[in-house]
């Protein structure tokens, strides 16, 4: 899998042999060719990797260990499908979703709203904020569902609310930056012709700009929308509510019957969500 | 977006412009707020809880933390180390990984398959190849935390148990994608070696992996900068690295070390985007 294909024939044009159909191959290790560097300092970090993190490969290898292994996926049988455990379950998959589909909404609306300071929207516009707003949508975006939603612990509480919000800020950076960039490669041409009329840019926005975009800013926002069902899905784990709170709980307390019930679920969601978006696509596109 | 056909028809009678579609937008917003309710309902979404005087107050003296940062010798050190296992633990999971995907989507490749060549594909190979695909597809539906999560009660914690969730989430996601990568294009190169007697690896390593070589790296390259991200999350449950770091400085209300370690973050995130990016202009 590594690049050692790309290497430039040309560079070895001096290397042929007398006889030109008995071509000599290139020597493996050439200073001058740079996928052989590539791939030695791809080796070396794959070795310093492996080498400085201290992975117990005897505990995990051993006998004792696959013997742990199997009691604990032993006990993952049987799921607990209890009506009262699965209708608390199907609770937490519902709140999950809610989490996601609020998440995603506010997002969208905070990302459309950062998105038209962030792009320049014709040619004579100055767009002071373009660069300090794309600064932050790139800090939103860069810090992940997971860890916003720790920090938001800290003042919303534990919660689906936390889990909700942290959504909506990673996702508004995400969406924010795709949509000022759809913004910005729309066709001028309705705009420019309201705006030689004198019409404001807030009206431009609307009657020119937005109904362009709009089907873009939609796939988007549903794009996206399947990828937070996912992450709701964990961001539980720090305590923000929805199945991962369910699992994380279970989990700690050893109760392994219910937390397979709750794997069960989460993975019976996302199979869920991806047949649908698949058959979405597909219609879409036919 | 209708318009209407009469010219100035949008104008009231003092010669204002008036909203063409304003009913649409009304019944649109209105429908999408009735929506909403429910989900507002089910996620106990109460912001103005936010602004509550006990909630703000802790909020406000925990931002007003952030400042100075903390950049003690011991603690950059920690800092460092913590950032270099976060890599590590990255780059071993995607090794794995590798070993994973790679013979799994050489055996899930259906353009490999002797007996399709003429035809249908025996019924067999075509179990197995599904199986298979199966198997991917569920390592790669369970996120990679949860994995995490399973290991760290299995292999204690540390970072084996966040290089074991790395390796087999992205083994799933690699197996499969490299087996669609496999199968897209052109098939003709390899059933012409297999149809004169190569064997399937030949055919593979002659014929498959030249033409897609570029391909498989850069999409290899991409989910490397992804187990970067998500190792930095593995830490909140307990793998190590820098996420760890932060979970520990978060409980302890120690803003200046948070800002610290989530600058750090953002900017190795950006290192990585950007290493990502040049390799893979360099491989195409």
């Amino acid at each position: 899998m590594k690049p050692m294909t790309s290497r430039a024939p040309s560079s070895h044009a001096h290397r042929e042999a007398a006889n030109p159909p008995f071509k000599l191959p290139a020597p493996l290790w050439d200073a001058r060719c740079w996928a052989c560097w590539l791939t030695g300092a791809v080796l070396a970090l794959v070795v310093a990797s492996f080498a400085s993190l201290d992975l117990d490969w005897a505990a995990f290898a051993s006998m004792e260990a696959a013997r742990s292994m199997m009691r604990f996926a032993a006990e993952f049988y049987p799921p607990d499908l209890s009506p009262k455990f699965l209708s608390k379950v199907a609770w937490a998959a519902w709140e999950t979703l809610a989490m996601s589909a609020l998440g995603t909404a506010l997002a969208a609306t905070i990302g459309l709203a950062l998105a038209i300071p962030a792009s320049r929207m014709s040619s004579q516009d100055p767009a002071w904020l373009r660069s300090p707003t794309r600064w932050l949508l790139n800090a939103l975006r860069a810090i992940p569902e997971l860890v916003w939603a720790a920090l938001l612990l800290i003042s919303a509480g534990l919660g689906p609310m936390a889990g909700t919000l942290a959504l909506a800020l990673h996702t508004s950076g995400v969406l924010g930056r795709l949509f000022s960039e759809a913004m910005e490669n729309v066709p001028t041409g309705p705009g420019d012709a309201l705006r030689t009329q004198g019409i404001g840019p807030l009206r431009v926005f609307a009657y020119a700009t937005l109904p362009q975009v709009l089907p873009q800013l939609m796939s988007y926002t549903l794009y996206r929308w399947e990828n937070n069902i996912r992450a709701a899905a964990v961001l539980g784990v720090v305590g923000a509510g929805g199945l991962g709170q369910l699992l994380s709980f279970n989990m700690g307390l050893f109760l392994m019957n219910k937390t397979a019930t709750i794997l069960g679920a989460m993975l019976l969601m996302v199979a869920c969500v991806d047949a649908l978006s698949f058959g979405l696509r597909r219609w879409l596109t036919r | 977006m209708s318009v209407s056909p009469l010219r100035h028809a949008h104008l009231d009678s003092r010669g204002r412009g008036r909203d063409p579609d304003f009913t649409a937008r009304i019944f649109w917003l209105s429908l999408s707020l009735v929506l909403l309710w429910p989900l507002c309902v089910a996620t106990e979404f109460r912001p103005w809880v936010l602004w509550e005087p006990d909630n703000r107050k802790v909020t406000v003296d925990f931002l007003a933390s952030f400042w100075p940062l903390v950049y003690e010798t011991e603690f950059m050190r920690m800092v460092a180390r913590e950032t270099w296992r976060t890599v590590a633990m990255a780059t071993a999971g995607i090794t794995l990984a590798l070993v994973l995907a790679v013979p799994l989507s050489l055996v899930a490749t259906r353009v490999l398959s002797l007996s399709a060549l003429s035809g249908r594909m025996n019924r067999w190979p075509a179990v197995l190849r599904g199986c298979v695909r199966v198997t991917l597809i569920v390592l790669r539906s369970i996120p990679e935390l949860v994995w995490a999560l399973v290991f760290v009660r299995v292999v204690g914690l540390g970072p084996t148990a966040g290089v074991l969730a790395i390796a087999l989430t992205y083994g799933g996601m690699l197996g499969k994608v490299y087996a669609e990568i496999l199968e897209s294009g052109e098939s003709h190169s390899a059933h012409a070696l297999m149809r004169n007697g190569g064997g399937r690896l030949q055919a593979f390593f002659y014929a498959l992996l030249p033409s897609h070589a570029a391909e498989l790296a850069s999409y290899t390259v991409y989910r490397w900068e992804c187990a970067i991200r998500s190792s930095v999350v593995l830490g909140f449950v307990g793998a190590g690295g820098l996420g760890q770091q932060l979970d520990n400085s978060m409980k302890m209300f120690n803003g200046g070390e948070v800002a610290t370690l989530l600058l750090v973050f953002v900017f190795l995130v950006a290192l990585a985007d950007r290493a990502s990016v040049w390799l893979r202009k360099a491989l195409s």
